[in-house]
């Protein structure tokens, strides 16, 4: 079982993306997935969690999530030391930062940046990040394929959002996989 | 068969299982952690997917009492809550069961106050249990669609006529989101016939609602109730039966035994944890530990009989309580034992107590309560009530 734990503000829309690749892996891919927020209360702007659980047999565990395979950090002004908690020695960050060297707590970690806040300004003229951060997990992970994603998208998202946010995707996708080729040279 | 599989939560599965229960009226008030499905099921009547009438009502006792009257005149009817919306609708819930009204309800398993939460916990359903009303209580999002239609199948069967609850566990599976089939409505509608009732009201056959009792004849009411209990196990399982062989799934009916063949140690679970026991037996069988696993689906009426007959295979048997009943155990132990001591069977036992207010319940924690009732098995048939992962010291 891969488990994913999505970092975000209440309005980013982590919840989203967190169920955008559950319904990937369940609809798209024949997988078998669980989605589900932080319990509690939701306010807009308060740090908010939300867990993806992936596998390829029906998921039992209905437990918290302590050992994550993926930390997706939507602002990266949420990265405080407690962000290393509940994580696998081999866990990799995916963080939406332009300067990711500066963050000593990642250190021993795995870590993928990516300028989602840019993108999704770019295309969306909002910093709603939660689709970009999608599209960089999906390129580092290979959790789901990109056509999954894409389809993940069409299904679940309102019309007027779709064709911006397919592009965001396959942009930070895009991003990603360059980034991941020029790590591996 | 054709698969529709989506991709929702348990307060949404919820919600599909009734709007192919298609029933007439819909009276509830919303409450944190069941909110969604009475607005899904809002959404749906707004949008005409649903042909109900929706009661928009000011209190958990008005919603239960307007599902009365509704039920009275023949509707089939339903009404969700949770928590402190459950103990609002007390006084009302022994009116619908002494009334022999057929109301399906959801609850989402809710801790209930003080302190003030709104995580889960099982304290608020299983301090009904005297109420007269059938419970089940159900481990995925899956099993909550299909318990909404059984349940009406049930609580309407002729030799039953007792409202149903259906419980699920709050947030680990009201705001969980997973696959979940939808049925067929052509499927539903040939499992599940129109609403019937030889109590209808109407003006050619007025009827008393809410009547009254005198000490010659109140007893033989209790009786009948009581009786209408016992003779749902048999709707039950006959119900269970026949949803499996036309949906494809089977729950078992009264209890499911997971590797309980040649256990010596069981699990007692009720609702969405036995999940997670599973992966944790799992791993124990795979280490060569005889551990087993029995999911309770029914409270009411209570699988006595499953119980006995599993007391003579196992050695040891621990019951996990999300409740606890001050003073004494936790009360699905309190259950579990009675009829364990009418089996004269000498097992280790041990009540363990957690998940209180919403606390997680960890893979470890599991485990160590495998082995606490592998390493009992000595000391004979000995009772004990621990809290788990508890924070404070205590003299105990």
């Amino acid at each position: 079982m891969k488990e994913i734990r999505w970092h975000g503000r209440g309005g980013q829309g982590g919840f989203t993306a967190s169920r955008l690749l559950g319904i990937a892996a369940g609809m798209f891919q024949d997988k078998h997935a669980l989605a589900f927020p932080s319990f509690g209360p939701e306010r807009r702007g308060a740090p908010v969690l939300a867990f993806t659980k992936i596998d390829d047999k029906k998921i039992h565990d209905r437990s918290e999530v302590i050992t994550c395979d993926y930390v997706v950090v939507m602002d990266e002004t949420l990265i405080t030391p407690t962000i290393i908690k509940g994580v696998k020695d081999s866990a990799v960050f995916i963080i939406n930062s332009e300067n990711p060297q500066r963050y000593e707590i990642l250190k021993s970690y795995k870590v993928v940046a990516v300028d989602a806040s840019g993108i999704a300004q770019e295309i969306l003229g909002r910093p709603i990040t939660n689709t970009a951060m999608y599209g960089a997990l999906v390129a580092v992970s290979g959790l789901v394929s990109l056509e999954a994603a894409v389809n993940s998208i069409r299904h679940e998202m309102k019309s007027s959002l779709i064709d911006k946010n397919i592009e965001i995707v396959n942009r930070a996708f895009e991003e990603c996989s360059k980034s991941l080729t020029q790590v591996n040279n | 068969m054709k698969t529709n599989k989506i991709f929702i939560s348990g307060d949404e599965a919820a919600a599909h299982g009734v709007r192919l229960s298609r029933p007439h009226v819909i009276a509830a008030y919303p409450i944190t952690p069941q909110t969604i499905t009475v607005e899904r099921l809002s959404e749906m009547v707004e949008s005409g997917e649903l042909d109900a009438d929706y009661m928009h009502v000011e209190s958990e006792h008005s919603a239960l009492s307007a599902a009365m009257g509704a039920s009275s005149v023949g509707a089939r009817t339903f009404t969700a809550t949770s928590s402190q919306g459950l103990l609002y609708m007390v006084e009302a819930m022994h009116y619908a069961s002494g009334g022999r009204y057929p109301i399906v309800m959801m609850n989402a398993n809710r801790s209930v106050a003080l302190p003030w939460s709104i995580y889960g916990d099982q304290r608020d359903s299983l301090s009904q249990l005297d109420s007269g009303w059938i419970q089940v209580y159900v481990e995925d999002a899956q099993e909550a669609l299909d318990m909404m239609i059984q349940a009406y199948k049930i609580a309407e069967h002729a030799k039953v006529l007792t409202p149903m609850m259906v419980n699920l566990d709050g947030f680990i599976l009201t705001h969980t989101y997973e696959m979940v089939e939808i049925p067929d409505q052509d499927m539903v509608d040939k499992f599940l016939p129109p609403f019937e009732t030889p109590n209808k009201m109407s003006f050619e056959n007025p009827k008393n609602m809410a009547f009254s009792s005198q000490p010659d004849d109140n007893t033989e009411f209790k009786y009948q109730q009581n009786k209408a209990m016992f003779d749902a196990i048999e709707v039950i399982e006959n119900t269970e039966k026949e949803f499996g062989e036309q949906f494809g799934r089977n729950y078992h009916g009264m209890v499911e035994e997971y590797m309980c063949d040649d256990a010596e140690a069981v699990l007692v679970t009720l609702g969405s944890i036995t999940g997670t026991v599973r992966v944790v037996a799992e791993q124990l069988r795979a280490r060569g530990l005889k551990v087993g696993i029995l999911k309770i689906r029914y409270m009411r009426p209570f699988p006595e009989k499953e119980i006995m007959e599993l007391s003579h295979k196992i050695k040891a048997i621990g019951v996990i309580d999300k409740d606890i009943s001050f003073g004494y155990e936790g009360t699905v132990f309190t259950n579990v034992n009675s009829a364990l001591a009418k089996s004269n069977a000498t097992i280790f036992k041990k009540n363990f107590i957690g998940g209180l207010g919403g606390r997680d319940i960890t893979k470890a924690e599991i485990e160590k309560m495998y082995k606490d009732l592998l390493a009992g098995i000595s000391t004979n048939g000995q009772k004990t009530v621990e809290f788990f992962n508890l924070k404070v010291e205590t003299n105990d």
